[in-house]
């Protein structure tokens, strides 16, 4: 099931990408989603490239695997570039189909927007990729930290995620598991009129709600038994820390924008 | 039906980091009308087997035949829904594909699928209701209002109904209390015998294999380990344990009072009270000698 959607998919390896600090990662990647839009020159776009690619092999993942991966949002890409081709009218006209023209800024536009498209998702699905769904939220928690002050409760949005985290997995098998009990009882998902499929949807929906109400029951009475009253002097067993390695990361991701500011144009 | 399975390799997410063979060059003949139980280790590949049975999975590569239907890695088999009408399968913890307002519902929901008519579904869900030994007037009921127990037996029954002629079980008595338990087996093993069912039985549990089944087949690592008559397999203790599966207890026990009395007391499908007078006999011929 979903085995061609790539992302939020973990791949866990012993890279130093997967062993940076979750923070790190979380920043890095929010500073270079503002600063890809500061390319706008062939070389500086040719240079976050090249950031991205390398960081995408640093993970040790297989760069055809993650390519791969990215085929859904590849149609969106391309639909982004049409879209500029038929929209902007700026430069020459290139070239002329059924009467319809077609610019070069138009094209200089498409490349560029659909480029950036391209590096934000490499990007960020590289996060996904190399860091756990519990690092993640813990490192949520504690950049939103501050928040605590005007009595945000971040403990709380950070627990909610986690646990909602936990459980795509498990409500992805049972989805999977129901189904193929259905199916053998002779329920057909994929083919059919749509109303009839629609209404295949039902065995499955039921089914996996009554489970879902029950599990939340279960651990709700479970976090009880074990004493959880919220975050208030709860301690961590992973405590995360900011080595040596991070700042590192910080000072190459620092010169690598001081460089994309030299080849702007 | 007879079902054969031919060299058959099944790979989960192929070309992927999470790349996973479950099966390796599976090959074995189940004959028409037999009892089988498939044993092994968690992981072992049992539920990818069974799952090529009603055209669930096909192979990656090899070829299963149930009946005159052919899965093959390439082309998508035509009638697959005719395959799952005969091929009725029980999965684990079948309570959880309940949905329907009532029992009666539920149960005629595989049958309607299959196009049986609603008289014939009518004449049906007395018969699976008694099958399963639940009563009658529980039809209207919800079936979320019942025990963990009965539940299990309404979503037998709504196999049941479905007639087929291959009746596959994936470890239908987990969770059951032992007498449940046994009720269970010895309901299937009464439905097998009743209406000449090919059955399929994926199992923990020796006991249950050596007792219902008239041929074993024991997975390891996805391959097929050891096959034969269940007294014959489940007497080779070291073949066992080096997969670690244990003997059933009965031979267990036999094995123990070779041992100890230096007698021979080779296993030939004794039930324990035929056992205890064997052994009765014995001391009392002993006790003559001595």
């Amino acid at each position: 099931m979903g085995n061609s959607i790539l992302i939020g998919q973990y791949v866990p390896s012993n890279s130093f990408i997967h062993r940076l600090d979750p923070r790190t990662k979380i920043m890095v990647i929010f500073f270079f989603v503002i600063f890809v839009f500061f390319a706008n020159s062939v070389p500086s776009y040719a240079w976050l490239t090249t950031f991205a690619i390398g960081t995408a092999l640093a993970t040790k993942i297989k760069l055809s695997f993650i390519m791969k991966g990215l085929t859904p949002v590849w149609f969106l890409i391309i639909f982004t570039f049409l879209l500029h081709l038929i929209v902007t009218k700026e430069g020459d006209v290139l070239f002329e189909v059924f009467s319809f023209s077609v610019y070069t800024g138009a094209i200089k536009q498409g490349i560029a927007i659909s480029f950036r498209f391209f590096l934000l998702i490499l990007v960020t699905s590289l996060l996904t990729l190399t860091t756990t769904p519990i690092e993640i939220t813990d490192a949520i928690e504690s950049l939103l930290r501050p928040l605590k002050k005007i009595k945000f409760p971040v403990h709380e949005l950070a627990l909610m995620m986690s646990i909602s985290l936990r459980f795509i997995p498990t409500l992805m098998q049972e989805t999977e598991k129901i189904s193929k009990a259905q199916a053998s009882r002779g329920v057909d998902f994929r083919t059919g009129p749509l109303k009839d499929r629609i209404q295949a949807v039902v065995p499955l929906l039921v089914p996996l709600f009554v489970s879902a109400f029950k599990r939340a029951e279960e651990l709700a009475m479970a976090m009880e038994a074990r004493g959880y009253q919220g975050g208030e002097g709860r301690t961590k067993l992973r405590e995360l820390k900011i080595e040596k390695i991070d700042i590192i990361s910080f000072i190459i991701f620092a010169l690598v924008i001081i460089i994309l500011f030299f080849l702007r144009s | 039906m007879d079902i054969s399975f031919k060299n058959v390799n099944y790979t989960y997410q192929p070309n992927t980091p999470f790349e996973h063979r479950a099966l390796t060059n599976l090959s074995f003949d189940i004959p028409s009308g037999s009892f089988v139980a498939v044993v092994g280790h968690t992981g072992s590949g049992k539920s990818t087997l069974i799952q090529h049975l009603n055209g669930l999975l096909r192979p990656t590569e090899g070829e299963v035949r149930i009946g005159d239907f052919k899965l093959t890695a390439n082309g998508k088999p035509k009638g697959i829904k005719n395959l799952r009408k005969h091929v009725g399968v029980v999965f684990q913890y079948p309570e959880h594909q309940l949905f329907d307002e009532t029992i009666k519902k539920d149960i005629s929901f595989g049958p309607s699928n299959f196009g049986v008519s609603d008289h014939e579904i009518e004449k049906r869900i007395p018969k699976v209701m008694e099958a399963v030994q639940l009563s009658t007037d529980m039809l209207e009921r919800s079936p979320f209002d019942l025990s963990g127990g009965q539940m299990r037996r309404v979503a037998i029954a709504g196999v049941l109904a479905m007639d087929p002629s291959v009746l596959v079980l994936d470890e239908p008595t987990a969770g059951l209390d032992p007498k449940g338990q046994k009720q269970m087996m010895d309901m299937f093993y009464q439905l097998h015998h009743e209406k000449k069912l090919t059955t399929i039985l994926v199992t923990h549990s020796m006991e249950d294999a050596l007792r219902y089944a008239d041929h074993v087949i024991i997975m390891d690592h996805g391959t097929k380990y050891m096959e034969g008559v269940p007294s014959e397999v489940f007497t080779q203790k070291e073949k066992l344990q080096a997969v670690q599966l244990d003997l059933p207890e009965i031979i267990q026990f036999l094995r123990k009072i070779e041992e100890k009395f230096d007698i021979s007391l080779p296993y030939k499908g004794q039930t324990i009270p035929e056992l205890a007078a064997e052994l009765t006999l014995l001391m009392r011929v002993g006790d003559e000698h001595g």
